[in-house]
């Protein structure tokens, strides 16, 4: 179109194919679900694909010295008026990692899951649109239409299944998740009503104008953004709905909604480094020391609560808040100024991390099949069934036999547990070592003062990044003694289909360890260039008028609106 | 009617939060509706009060600004008031399967003094 270094119309790419595959699946009759799987693992591979091509693209402008940042303007309307899909380092990677959790969460589904309800597989796409628009979009507000799209799907998918457990629980998630829209939204137009408008870029700049008066407006969009995102976020103390949730989904939807807890990270990360960054002026690090202390104290909840959690689903959901907690208060300490090296530490980290505790939901629910205290609620008693059926819940048909009858031994189940829990715990060689090593090294390269001083706060942090890792190492070989070795029960039947999505994700885990220096690289890289919000301000808002710069009066009349869209 | 506005959005607001911490799921829903309808009110706000002001110009272009609404927030309102309705009513059903699973309308699914 204009000679872009980027391929344009590739950046809507990762929304429209899932959008897209989950719409013609609903012409198929829901009973055709090894088709709808295959259509489904399609649009995964496709968007893998695209992703792959995006993260190309996004590198080689870096290394051309070019522009680092993609921009795709819907309708071609002029920047500050119209929505733009904007693509940079992080969310090219974003993108990726969800089509690479996507696939092991489909195939998984096909064990039998995605035959305990209606329309799965339609749901599980259009959650994955959703979620690859909110990485993409450099709207607010289309960033609220995203969000919701992902929030609407994924009250479907945790439903799935049905039963009390999971109704009971889906009452809370959904009603959490409501008033956190509704704070979302109070933040967007206190936004708009002070700087006058909801692009990304566009608000960081206009933010250098405002008056005394709208400043402190403007922190109180900052903080009810903010509240709405960490919510999703999980951080302490608005966490305490992801544990039963988590536990209560089904192990597939537990395993992609590990991604939706880094929406809310990403959008965290996001728009505190754009907009409330080091250049930001007055406003510079709000809401950092937050992020800081909120992140530490997260990490420190969810230390306690994957000690104390008996069932294996509960301690999956605190190695996700611990996860969170973790790269939240890293976003605070860049924010803060602690360096880019730390940053591209925490990026490699979530990476890993949230790979890892897709796979840890995944092999959650065969490892613990069979054991007493498991409330896995495949099937519900009896009673219930009578109590249930006049509300229509027990005609979920379950006629789909297995894509695949083969088993796997129980001796395979051992370590893929033990690979994952050594993964989560951070030990050496994997990639949670290798992250917290790299955010070690960077907070001590970074921020040691001349004398040998250091922060407390940050003391306090790298404490922390050891003993969640402890506590979580602790409480999975605890679990792991007393399931695989006194255990003298007979081992359950485990099919292969839930096995092989757990080796693809280890193999993921695997080859981020092998290639460690290349990811952490690109994750340095990510780093620096989100610590120079200039370059993507710059990127967005290069072709913008800047519409507030001009008196009102002084307005050059415009041309009418179909002269305006032939003018480019 | 700045006044007037600011007590209406204070007031939906105000019950809207206080019913959503009740223990009632049926109080709850009222809540995050009356929680929705402040919050779009409040959006509205949030581009200036016009009275008896278009949000469309006209076609040939800009005669005078200042005589028109802005048509942005207008536009938001009516994309949360679409996306609220449909999470509402999504969170009705779960509602109402709740009520039937668990035979009591508790948030939690059992009353307080049962174990």
């Amino acid at each position: 179109m204009n000679g872009a270094p980027l391929p344009d119309h590739m950046i809507i790419a990762p929304i429209l194919v899932p959008l897209v595959a989950g719409a013609i699946m609903l012409f198929y009759n829901d009973s055709n679900r090894q088709t709808k799987m295959l259509i489904g693992l399609a649009a995964v591979g496709l968007t893998f694909l695209v992703s792959v091509e995006l993260l190309a693209d996004v590198k080689s402008a870096t290394e051309r010295g070019g522009t680092v940042v993609g921009l795709y303007r819907l309708g071609d309307w002029p920047v500050p008026v119209g929505i733009v899909l904007v693509l940079d380092r992080l969310s090219a990677m974003m993108v990726m990692l969800t089509a690479l959790l996507a696939a092991p969460s489909l195939i998984y589904a096909a064990a039998g899951w995605h035959g305990k309800g209606q329309h799965y597989h339609s749901m599980f796409q259009f959650l994955l649109a959703g979620v690859n628009g909110a990485f993409l979009t450099g709207d607010l507000f289309n960033l609220f239409v995203f969000f919701e799209v992902m929030l609407a799907a994924s009250y479907g998918v945790m439903l799935h299944g049905s039963g009390p457990e999971r109704i009971k629980t889906g009452l809370h998630y959904i009603a959490i998740n409501l008033a956190a829209s509704l704070l979302f939204l109070i933040g967007v137009a206190l936004v708009y009503g002070t700087t006058g408008t909801l692009n990304m870029a566009d608000i960081a700049r206009a933010l250098s104008r405002l008056d005394g008066a709208d400043r402190p407006l403007f922190h109180a969009a900052a903080s009810f953004l903010g509240l709405a995102f960490l919510i999703k976020a999980a951080i302490w103390p608005v966490c305490f709905w992801l544990p039963p949730t988590y536990a209560a989904a089904s192990p597939p939807a537990a395993a992609i909604m590990a991604i939706m807890t880094k929406v809310g990270v990403y959008v965290i990360l996001r728009l505190s480094l754009l907009v409330l960054g080091p250049d930001a002026g007055v406003s510079a690090g709000f809401g950092a020391p937050a992020l800081m202390i909120g992140g530490i104290v997260t990490m420190g909840f969810g230390m306690i609560g994957i000690l104390g959690a008996p069932e294996l689903g509960r301690k999956g959901g605190y190695l996700a808040i611990i996860s969170s907690g973790t790269v939240l208060a890293a976003v605070g300490f860049a924010q803060a100024g602690g360096g880019a090296l730390m940053l591209g530490g925490a990026l490699y980290y979530l990476v890993g991390s949230t790979a890892a505790i897709s796979a840890f939901f995944l092999i959650a629910e065969p490892v613990s099949r069979g054991d007493g205290g498991d409330d896995a609620p495949q099937e519900p008693p009896d009673p219930l069934r009578e109590r249930w059926a006049p509300m229509g819940l027990d005609t979920v048909e379950d006629t789909s036999a297995p894509a695949s009858e083969r088993t796997v031994s129980w001796l395979t189940m051992a370590i893929c547990f033990a690979l994952v829990a050594s993964m989560l715990a951070g030990l050496p060689p994997l990639p949670g070592f290798i992250g917290k090593l790299a955010i070690l090294r960077g907070a001590m390269q970074d921020n040691l003062g001349p004398a040998g001083e250091f922060p407390a706060i940050l003391w306090a942090y790298l404490a922390m990044l050891i003993l969640s890792g402890l506590g979580a190492l602790i409480a999975l070989m605890r679990f792991g003694i007393r399931r695989f070795w006194a255990n003298e029960a007979p081992a359950p039947r485990i099919l292969a289909l839930e096995v092989v999505p757990v080796v693809l994700l280890l193999a993921m885990i695997a080859l981020q360890t092998l290639r460690a220096e290349a990811l952490l690289n690109y994750t340095h890289a990510t780093a620096i260039a989100l610590l120079e919000p200039g370059t993507y301000r710059d990127a967005v808002l290069a072709q913008a008028q800047d519409v507030r710069a001009a008196p009102t009066q002084n307005i050059v009349p415009d041309l009418p609106r179909d002269g305006q869209e032939a003018a480019p | 009617m700045e006044v007037i506005l600011a007590l209406a959005i204070g007031v939906l607001v105000g019950s809207g939060v206080w019913l959503m911490l009740r223990p009632r799921s049926y109080q709850v829903i009222v809540g995050l509706c009356l929680l929705a309808y402040g919050v779009n009110l409040f959006i509205f706000a949030m581009g200036r009060l016009y009275i008896g002001a278009a949000p469309i110009m006209p076609k040939g272009g800009f005669i005078d600004p200042a005589a028109y609404a802005d048509p942005l927030p207008q536009s938001l309102v009516l994309t949360a008031i679409v996306i609220s309705f449909a999470t509402t009513a999504l969170f009705l059903v779960v509602m109402i399967a709740a009520r039937g699973v668990t035979g009591t309308d508790h948030v939690d699914g059992k009353e307080r003094n049962q174990s």
